[in-house]
């Protein structure tokens, strides 16, 4: 089953009938216009592409003008492509709203995570610090990163600092916690990747 | 507003009294105890109140037998199910953590004037 482009607007808390509390991401799913239809005859895999969000035509190259003129629509700011078996009945131009996760009690959802530039081990691998006091130098450095003359070398892989965040990210196994069909609005219980009015990408889970 | 604000303002319960910082309250909370559910009250000041619409909560702060309990009460939980005011206190601040560090007289709140 295909998914649909959103908006992360924001978390907030609903509470159960027995007084637990949920937290809430609050996410505006759709409406997407499906922009293109790709098959096994043509592409050689089957897809649904769809499109998301206003986007000023000005903004827009002409070659995307195009096409989204060709599925009747407004140019439109976010573009995702959606595995499905063939056989599915989406047509060019069709457009698909929150409805479509009306059923499902769980989705997964993309997005991309908050950037924090190049940042230290510490905060990007969860690392230790090392002491203050007692002349110590290596209040934040990353310590020791291998053996000896054995194995004379860094092993792949080993935790180092680096650029952290903005970089795409798939949260598994979301509850859903309500679905709001007149605003398009899903509520998912807990975080998902992302800053607020980040476009996330919502798939039902396995 | 946006959507979330919209949310977070959205049917909240009108049962609750007006109440501010630095009044004595009585919060009647639901407890479920091994599959029954009763109420118990929890008598002391509002110290502090934090968060909007759904996400609000409040401090308070009692002296139970010789011993400072400060409990936090998510507002609009459904656990909580009634407060009534029983003092209005006079205070300065909107945070009255300086209660923690005192004991006897000068813990006090004075009360409010009408």
């Amino acid at each position: 089953m295909i998914g649909l482009i959103g908006k992360k607007l924001g978390m907030t808390r609903t509470f159960q009938e027995d007084g637990r509390s949920i937290p809430v991401t609050v996410i505006q799913a759709g409406p997407c216009v499906i922009t293109q239809v790709k098959d096994e005859a043509n592409e050689g895999y089957s897809s649904v592409q769809m499109g998301f969000g206003a986007k000023k035509p000005k903004n827009t190259p002409m070659p995307m003008q195009g096409h989204f003129r060709k599925a009747g629509t407004d140019p439109l700011r976010s573009v995702a492509e959606f595995r499905v078996d063939e056989g599915h009945e989406y047509k060019l131009g069709d457009t698909v709203n929150v409805s479509l996760l009306a059923e499902i009690t769980m989705v997964d959802v993309t997005g991309t995570t908050k950037g924090r530039g190049f940042s230290g081990s510490i905060k990007r691998h969860g690392q230790h610090r090392g002491p203050d006091g007692h002349g110590s130098k290596n209040v934040r450095a990353s310590g020791s990163i291998g053996m000896h003359t054995f194995p004379g070398r860094v092993l792949p892989g080993k935790a180092m600092p680096g650029q952290y965040g903005n970089k795409q990210e798939t949260k598994r196994n979301l509850t859903v916690v309500a679905v709001d069909q007149e605003k398009n609005l899903i509520l998912v219980k807990g975080s998902v990747p992302g800053h607020r009015n980040g476009i996330v990408y919502i798939r039902p889970s396995r | 507003m946006n959507i979330v604000e919209q949310m977070r303002a959205e049917g909240l319960r009108d049962d609750l009294p007006d109440f501010n910082i630095g009044d004595t309250i009585n919060v009647a909370v639901r407890i479920v105890e091994g599959g029954k559910s009763r109420i118990q009250n929890f008598i002391g000041a509002v110290i502090a109140r934090q968060g909007t619409g759904h996400e609000a909560s409040i401090t308070v702060r009692k002296i139970s037998g010789g011993i400072a309990v400060e409990r936090i009460f998510p507002v609009e939980s459904p656990n909580v199910d009634s407060i009534t005011v029983k003092k209005r206190g006079r205070i300065r601040r909107a945070k009255l953590y300086y209660l923690r560090g005192r004991t006897g007289r000068k813990a006090r709140i004075r009360e409010a004037r009408r």
